[in-house]
């Protein structure tokens, strides 16, 4: 039985090895290799390589600097996601199961349209003749400068992954009981104990997997900061796309740079986990 | 009396319905003159298929399917199928087409990526006996810098760089400024700036050429680059934002009000129903960069005769015209020129006096040191 339900996964083996295992053996390739082939460092020195002749130091690094920057819209983006979700999610997960369903469509309804589009919405959204200054313009108050700058970029990006966000932080919360709430609540906790003592460790695999599905894309994004914000600072996506298409195309250092992203991401969510591991008391989550 | 009246009504709805209908064939006619048809090709027996696609790769917008519509012509014409793709950058065609992931048979890129690619040995000689059209073309655009001997490509459009500005926002006089006028913090805000480093970097040290101080838009020299970077780094908090294609919507709102960008595009930006008839353009007196797209055939073709048949075919004067029309970027071509609109043919904005052109300088292939260099500092610039 064990044998044959592992056959199930072939497909998505067969996809995954294909299409993500044998891409990263490809980028560690170009990593590791200079043009003619041969193993080096080079590259991945590449990015931390500075000159303090010229003044600079590691933390304005152009590749460095970049980095951080997209770590830090990535944060704020999970974060700002997070406290817009959970009282969301929450809110839904203790409705009766048609509304849940209609909420659950109206979360998903964004994502039908390409994000490409959404985003380009936005931009006309937030733009100076757009809908939001038109609004503002009805109560006297000036036009206010939002796009182009930062603020429009992590506008962007969290009505893009929102979604992201709330989905798995709804799928975990409707699976706590009426009865696990209404015991706590016998047992004479009030609001905030049984938010603190039972909705959220019962949340954690939720919020993990929500934090994971909105931090990994909105660091490693492209486009967004160049259609928001102006293309000012670039997103080391952006970076990593004009290391393959730009005017002095380097695929080494842009697959050294796509690696670093990766390990950085990956340690920011091993310590998301380990942050957390004391608080979770279920195993687990559903798989991404 | 109300029946009288509606009686009446009918009769004055009903003579305008005749009036009207009578007048139909009359305005298709008019409108026909109007329009003018180039060449009826249609009319033309179409030829056998012949099986053969070719694959061309061009800029965006870049040639007529309006007027003539091009494309269907060649193939109703020759049988032969075009697919038809475009790119938005010299270097995303170059890095698509380096990377071996397509294969295209003519492509249309500019001036310095031509001979990048002639030194990278991508393009194959073309066999002018089978372009004989290429008479037509001005011998001022033969032999240039970038292909010497001229045996790769035939010129299709030619420019210059300048400065696309808002008459209701910006102050005549402070275009005395050339360049500076990027530059200039009463405009803070409101300036967009090109998103590719070679341009900003060429725009720049023309602004920075000032009296016996030149800078080339090919310098190599590190500190010259170095000045530039500076220049750009100050001009940053001004800048509303970097953008290449969105300046069209950013300028034609009022969003922007000053941008540097290709005269030709005036045809997009400055058009007056669909653009902003407030915008005009004028060329620096620092000087500029005076560009050149040309036809190419990518080595790699298998069907170099039916690409040199689709070059020839966009040097019919006919096809020549119709997308020096509808593209709106000057054209090499003598016999398109002399037909095209007076009105475009003399306006300074699409086709710039022997004073600018003296002054503007052509890209040339820049060495992989300076190409790194300059995007280094394009990275630092917006990190």
């Amino acid at each position: 039985m064990k044998k044959k339900s592992g056959m199930l996964a072939a497909p998505f083996g067969i996809w995954m090895a294909l299409f993500t295992i044998v891409p990263i053996g490809i980028v560690l390739w170009f990593a590791f290799t200079d043009a003619n082939g041969q193993f080096t460092f080079d590259n991945v020195r590449e990015i931390f390589a500075f000159d303090p002749s010229k003044g600079e130091t590691l933390w304005n690094d152009s590749f460095v600097s970049t980095i951080l920057y997209s770590l830090w819209l990535g944060f704020l983006t999970t974060v700002i996601s997070l406290v817009i979700a959970y009282p969301l999610a929450f809110s839904i997960s203790r409705a009766t199961e048609r509304v849940q369903l209609t909420m659950v469509m109206l979360v998903m309804l964004p994502m039908w349209m390409n994000f490409l589009l959404r985003t380009q919405a936005i931009k006309s959204l937030l733009s100076e003749s757009g809908l939001l200054n038109q609004f503002l313009g009805l109560f006297g108050v000036g036009s206010l400068e939002i796009l182009n700058t930062d603020v429009a970029i992590v506008i962007g990006l969290v009505y893009d992954f929102l979604p992201f966000m709330i989905l798995p932080l709804y799928s975990v919360m409707v699976k706590i009981g009426k009865s696990e709430i209404e015991a706590a609540q016998d047992l004479g906790a009030n609001v905030f104990s049984v938010f603190r003592r039972v909705v959220l460790p019962l949340s954690v695999p939720g919020i993990l997997n929500g934090i994971t599905m909105v931090f990994v894309p909105s660091v490693s994004t492209f486009v967004i900061s160049t259609l928001l914000g102006g293309s000012k600072r670039m997103m080391i996506g952006d970076v990593i796309e004009s290391m393959f298409v730009g005017e002095a195309p380097n695929r080494g250092v842009g697959s050294a740079l796509a690696l670093v992203l990766m390990v950085l991401i990956l340690i920011c969510m091993a310590v998301t986990r380990l942050a957390d591991k004391s608080e979770s008391t279920e195993e687990g989550g559903f798989a991404l | 009396m109300k029946r009288w009246l509606a009686l009446l009504l009918c009769m004055v709805m009903v003579l305008n319905l005749t009036a009207c209908s009578s007048a139909v064939p009359e305005d298709a006619t008019e409108d026909e003159a109007e329009d003018e048809v180039i060449w009826d090709w249609e009319s033309l027996p179409a030829a056998e298929p012949t099986g053969i696609t070719l694959n061309v790769y061009n800029w965006g917008e870049y040639i007529d399917d309006e007027i003539l519509d091009v494309n269907s012509a060649f193939t109703h014409l020759t049988g032969i199928e075009v697919n038809y793709k475009t790119f938005d950058s010299n270097e995303n065609m170059y890095a698509l087409l380096s990377s071996g992931a397509a294969e295209y048979d003519v492509v249309i890129p500019s001036d310095y990526m031509i001979g990048k690619m002639i030194e990278d040995d991508m393009l194959a000689p073309i066999n002018f006996e089978n372009v004989p059209n290429y008479t037509y073309i001005d011998d001022e655009f033969k032999n240039l810098e970038y292909d010497p001997n001229n045996t790769y490509s035939v010129p299709y459009t030619w420019g210059v760089v300048g400065i696309f500005y808002n008459t209701k926002y910006v102050d005549e006089a402070d275009l005395e400024q050339g360049w500076g006028l990027l530059w200039d913090e009463k405009y803070s805000g409101r300036i967009l700036m090109f998103n590719n480093p070679r341009d900003a970097f060429g725009v720049t040290a023309k602004y920075l050429s000032d009296g016996d101080k030149q800078i080339s838009l090919n310098t190599t020299d590190e500190t010259d680059l170095w000045a530039c970077y500076e220049k750009l780094k100050e001009q940053k908090p001004l800048v509303q934002a970097y953008v290449m294609d969105q300046i069209y919507d950013r300028l034609i709102n009022n969003e922007a009000w000053i941008a540097p960008y290709y005269n030709g595009d005036a045809c997009i930006i400055m058009d007056e129903d669909e653009g902003n008839p407030d915008i005009d353009f004028f060329v620096p007196h620092q000087g500029t960069n005076k560009f050149f797209d040309a036809m190419c055939i990518l080595k790699t073709t298998k069907h170099q005769e039916a690409a040199e048949a689709y070059i020839n075919f966009m040097c019919i004067p006919e096809v020549a015209l119709a997308n020096a029309e509808y593209i709106g970027y000057a054209t090499p071509h003598t016999a398109a020129r002399e037909m095209l609109d007076e009105e475009m043919c003399n306006d300074p904005v699409y086709y710039p006096n022997e004073e600018i052109l003296a002054r503007s300088e052509v890209y040339v292939t820049l060495p992989e040191e300076t190409t790194r260099y300059v995007s280094d500092l394009w990275l630092k610039l917006k990190r």
